[in-house]
């Protein structure tokens, strides 16, 4: 099989003179050929081979950048001297910078959403043997995010006659906030960290649980039956998953010692016998049961398929956003990716040794690197789930939340304190 | 069926009236469901309907034989081949018009093909009902070929009127044969692929294994028909009760459910684009054979207005939805003096107000879409 045959050509209709219609022409795409063996196509071959190339090239561009933190370090200390010599006090220093690292965190979930959705739409639709977006941007529809934000930002923002206008305005703002902050004390990186606060792996789950709020708010005020609905399944599902979600990192901490998320990442490093790496997934049952346990928790607490029911498409129509439009409906949307974010960092660095190389030898690659493609290969799960799964019954979520994800976390707990014991 | 548009006056306390519809994604159209819920569990359920009718019965009393059948078209617009072929059917019967064999293995053939795209819509829209979006992609690739194979052989993709009075529009164009054959053959491994796609998945079984149960018994006194019917294990299809064109002269099964759920009344329609590729290769290998006259696609002499002699006709057909029926009268003239349609959706929908009582929501969906109605044929 050619390659002419694949791509898109003018119509050509064949007038059949048998009958006095146009036959259907033969150019038109069937894709019986390529069924049998797409590794035949040249377009397959081809974009292996720019997929390798973008993943060494990207490599090459992390190699030559290496460490971040270290290098940021003297240009920092160039700043704080020029400002001590001009008599800036220290005080006036340290909240200045703190803002400057700020928006380094506001960016994350920004950038993270822009990049997901792009990333989400050519998965769903290499899943479902389509292309997906492929005319805005100038490769792969790279800038289709961002045409679809300049939409929703010049949009109409419609709220409903009969809501409660206060609430259903304050309801984005209290999914998002939330969405933001709990980045704070979770590391990018080696030293890459806006908070490095002891108490971490609690505040992202307190701050986390928050945005609950904000969504059964939505629900409430929106003055729509099906909102509602959405709202109160959302109230009983993010509470309810919480709990497994946290009970699963609780092996972790005991093994490491520490809720500092940056500690507990870098308690991972080293290699049994040279060659497996100490990562928390890697210890006999209980870790992988842990990671398991939180991975499903934390696509639950996400919203996303398959326990999406607060926002059930062919259900509630589209659950508690129904009710929202134009940038309210983006601030959804991208406190939905922050978490999603969220989830695979925290996934990074609790079960896969946050910036260790996989291998001894690879290490010559910098560590926000390894998070960083960590962190995607977690996320390219969360997508792939959405688009291969159904969604749950809602009564059949609680149950595989109380009586199975339960029950299993608590008993892994159990299991990490008798390793523990083993090992020491 | 409810009239009333707001919520009932003896609405409890805990309970909520919910209008499901007619502007609603998963009821297929604009059918209507006035829910009463308590939480998540539905007290109340009543269909709605009416909201597509365009009058069609009295429509064909205005047009003749040869017009109303593009009338049919727009029943059952997913499988419009069965209903141009059970109105042809019935004014055949009317005019005493009797079609070439070479036109009935072509009807059935074309029929059959159409059965297919029809189930691949259901498949499709069961999966997103249940919140997997990616099988209705894979389905509509599917039928898309089939939409080609159409356009191939009667110009049209989704209103074919294709079968017309007395035998069919056209005769098969060269080599449509061949790209029916590939589509076969392609096709039928992809059935095990929905399989493992969507029909094996644990969380899709959950959905309906022993979701919205109809007994074999309440099936038969509702009146229903078709897959909906079969899934509760009543082996009823016309094609083998009382065989019209060809199919007494093919060879195949009807496949029959157990229990009456939503996974039997979807798994009878999956087993059933088995069965139709299978008489789809038989057509196919005896319009081959040399004993059809090839060019033969149409009786001699049928005008294209004719009258029919007074009296009335009842011919009816195994539709993709089930049993569809079409009663012509004629007074002797050129148009019918009326014309009835038996909408196989349309009685298969009457159940859903007693099945409905004490499921989730997410069931009534589940439900929905299991009963795999077209509202173009529900509200005519």
């Amino acid at each position: 099989m050619t390659e002419e045959t694949i791509q898109p050509k003018v119509l050509e209709p064949v007038f059949n003179h048998a009958n006095g219609r146009l036959l259907m022409p033969e150019t038109r795409y069937w894709p019986t050929d390529m069924w049998k063996s797409p590794w035949s196509l040249p377009t397959y071959r081809r974009g292996a081979a720019v997929l390798a190339g973008l993943i060494l090239g990207i490599a090459g561009v992390a190699w030559f950048i290496g460490e971040i933190g270290p290098r940021l370090a003297p240009i920092y200390s160039l700043a704080e001297q020029f400002a001590l010599s001009y008599g800036v006090p220290a005080f006036w220093i340290a909240v200045v910078w703190t803002f400057i690292k700020g928006v380094f965190v506001l960016l994350a979930p920004a950038l993270n959403a822009l990049f997901a959705v792009w990333w989400e739409r050519k998965i769903s639709a290499h899943i479902q043997s389509r292309m997906g977006p492929m005319y805005v941007g100038w490769w792969h529809g790279a800038l289709q995010t961002l045409a679809d934000g300049i939409k929703l930002f010049l949009k109409e923002d419609i709220v409903p006659e009969c809501a409660d206008k206060v609430v259903h305005w304050l309801a984005p703002v209290v999914v998002l906030i939330p969405a933001i902050l709990v980045f704070a004390p979770v590391p990018f990186g080696k030293d890459l960290i806006y908070a490095n606060i002891d108490i971490g792996t609690v505040y992202v789950f307190a701050v986390g649980g928050v945005s609950v709020m904000g969504i059964i708010m939505a629900g409430w005020s929106s003055g729509n039956k099906f909102s509602l609905l959405g709202g109160l399944r959302s109230a009983a599902q993010l509470v309810s998953y919480e709990l497994p979600r946290t009970f699963a990192v609780l092996p972790v901490i005991m093994l490491a010692g520490t809720l500092n998320i940056a500690e507990i990442a870098g308690f991972q490093a080293g290699y049994w016998g040279g060659i497996v790496p100490r990562w928390f997934i890697f210890y006999p049952v209980v870790g992988q049961v842990a990671f398991i346990v939180f991975l499903i928790a934390s696509v639950a607490e996400t919203n996303r398929v398959p326990f999406d029911i607060p926002e059930a498409e062919s259900e509630l129509v589209a659950g508690f956003n129904t009710e929202y439009s134009g940038m309210k409906f983006a601030l959804f949307f991208l406190s939905e990716f922050a978490y999603v974010l969220l989830s695979c960092l925290l996934m990074a660095s609790f079960f896969f040794g946050g910036g260790a190389a996989p291998l001894p030898f690879l290490d010559f690659l910098p560590s926000w690197a390894w998070f960083l493609s960590k962190t995607l290969i977690l996320m390219f799960c969360f997508l792939w789930f959405r688009w291969t799964f159904p969604r749950f019954r809602v009564d059949r979520l609680m149950d595989f939340n109380w009586k199975f994800l339960l029950p299993v976390s608590l008993i892994n707990i159990a299991a990490g304190g008798i390793l523990i014991w083993l090992l020491s | 069926m409810t009239k009333h548009a707001h919520a009932p006056a003896d609405l409890k306390a805990d309970q909520m009236f919910i209008n499901f519809g007619p502007q609603h994604p998963s009821t297929h159209g604009v059918l209507r469901i006035a829910l009463t819920v308590e939480g998540e569990v539905v007290m109340k359920g009543d269909p709605d309907v009416g909201f597509l009718h365009r009058g069609m019965e009295k429509l064909f009393e205005a047009r003749t034989y040869s017009q109303g059948l593009i009338l049919t078209d727009r029943l059952d617009y997913i499988s419009a081949t069965h209903n141009n072929l059970g109105y042809c059917l019935a004014v055949e019967k009317l005019a005493g018009i009797q079609a070439p064999l070479r036109a009935q293995y072509i009807r059935v053939l074309a029929a059959e093909l159409n059965r297919i795209a029809s189930h691949l819509v259901f498949f499709g829209t069961f999966g997103v009902d249940m919140g997997a979006f990616t099988p209705f992609l894979y389905a509509f690739r599917e039928r898309e070929m089939i939409m080609d194979l159409f356009e191939m052989l009667c110009g049209g993709r989704l209103l074919h009127s294709y079968v017309r009075v007395g035998g069919v529009a056209a005769d098969l164009p060269a080599g449509w044969t061949e790209k029916c054959r590939e589509f076969l053959t392609f096709f039928k491994p992809m059935l095990k692929d929905y399989d493992t796609l969507l029909s094996g998945n644990p969380i899709f079984r959950s959905r309906t294994e022993g979701v919205g149960i109809i007994g074999a018994d309440r099936a038969v006194s509702w009146g229903l028909s078709g897959p909906t019917l079969r899934g509760s294990g009543v082996s009823y299809d016309v094609r083998k009760a009382e065989p019209y064109c060809v199919y007494d002269k093919l060879n195949f099964t009807v496949p029959v459910g157990k229990n009456g759920d939503c996974l039997d009344r979807y798994y009878c329609r999956m087993k059933e684009m088995e069965q139709s590729v299978e008489i789809a290769f038989q057509c196919l290998d005896a319009l081959a054979g040399a004993e059809l006259n090839p060019g033969e696609f149409m009786a001699k002499g049928v005008p294209k207005m004719f009258k029919a002699p007074a009296g009335q006709a009842y011919a009816h057909v195994e539709a993709s939805r089930g049993d569809l029926g079409f009663f012509a009268v004629s007074d002797g003239g050129f148009n019918p003096y009326r014309m009835h349609v038996r909408g196989p959706s349309f009685i298969n929908v009457a159940i859903l107000q007693e099945i409905l009582v004490g499921c989730k929501i997410a069931d009534v969906v589940a439900i929905l879409g299991s009963l795999d109605i077209v509202l173009g044929e529900v509200d005519r």
